[in-house]
């Protein structure tokens, strides 16, 4: 029994649905910044498995950029939220809706 | 046979690691999740002939990333227990209307035949080869999926991409820095204001 990429793309868009979940249910901003990042690398594994399938090696190009602004995005992202726990003492983002309407 | 092991292996372990990652009560915990997340994916990369992304992987994502995460856990303090109530009405019946259409669709595109454009139309990968070839072909100099092509296709075809990439993390490590000295200074302004 062989493993097609479509194995691989199926098992992608389960862990895609387990980061939306995650980003959907939890509160505390760094578990969602988590599920963010479960959801990317989710996408990373179609390019690979892509890549593979086709015999083109720009999948992996395509994840070695997502890689490198995942990772700015994360130096940033968590700056944010420290900034944020220093003024209000909440990781929480129920506790930041002062702006809703 | 050897892929097929790995498949199910590593697949038990992304999927175990992504559940630990919304379950977790504790966000070290989480992050630990996330960990082997990014380390089974590490090896679907080896074996899909992603050396390098495998590579850099395990370096940036396993290592600098999740460090990142696991020093601002410690910063805003691990105990600190989360709350599960919800206070937006609604947002859980969404999420679960999100979720049931995801799965349809998923499935709608997998029975539907839709599928076909990613193993090619006579169901062949273009990169035959088992697990054992593929070791074989790690070992060989001149192979065309070694680190040598992405590293020259990087500096030719991918080249200003390559140097806006670069431009992207000094700003974003020059933003991160200045978010963290940044503090506000409200009582001066109030001093000014009387």
């Amino acid at each position: 029994m062989t493993v097609t990429p479509g194995w691989y793309m199926t098992l992608a868009a389960v862990l895609f649905l387990i980061g939306t979940v995650g980003l959907l249910l939890r509160n505390n901003a760094l578990i969602m910044f988590m599920s963010v990042e479960l959801m990317l690398n989710a996408v990373n594994l179609t390019f690979i498995a892509a890549g593979r399938a086709h015999g083109d090696i720009n999948g992996q190009m395509a994840v070695f950029f997502v890689l490198v602004v995942a990772a700015a995005e994360v130096a940033v992202g968590l700056a944010i939220i420290v900034s944020i726990y220093r003024s209000r003492q909440t990781a929480s983002v129920d506790d930041l809706a002062e702006m809703s309407g | 046979m050897a892929e097929l092991v790995i498949f199910i292996v590593m697949g038990s372990v992304v999927l175990a690691g992504a559940l630990g990652v919304v379950r977790a009560r504790n966000p070290v915990y989480a992050a630990m999740g996330l960990m082997a997340t990014l380390f089974a994916l590490a090896v679907f990369y080896v074996i899909h002939l992603a050396h390098f992304v495998a590579v850099v992987q395990v370096i940036v994502y396993a290592g600098a990333v999740m460090t990142l995460f696991l020093f601002v856990i410690m910063f805003i303090g691990v105990d600190r227990t989360e709350s599960l109530d919800e206070r937006l009405p609604f947002q859980r019946p969404i999420a679960l209307i999100v979720v049931i259409g995801v799965v349809v669709l998923a499935g709608i595109l997998v029975v539907g035949g839709e599928f076909t454009w990613i193993i090619g139309s006579d169901g062949q990968t273009a990169v035959n080869g088992t697990v054992e070839e593929i070791g074989r072909n790690l070992i060989s100099v001149d192979n065309p999926e070694s680190l040598n092509v992405v590293d020259g296709r990087i500096v030719s075809r991918w080249l200003l991409p390559f140097e806006a990439t670069s431009a992207l993390l000094i700003v974003a490590s020059v933003g991160a820095v200045s978010l963290a000295f940044y503090r506000p200074r409200r009582r001066k302004d109030a001093e000014v204001a009387e």
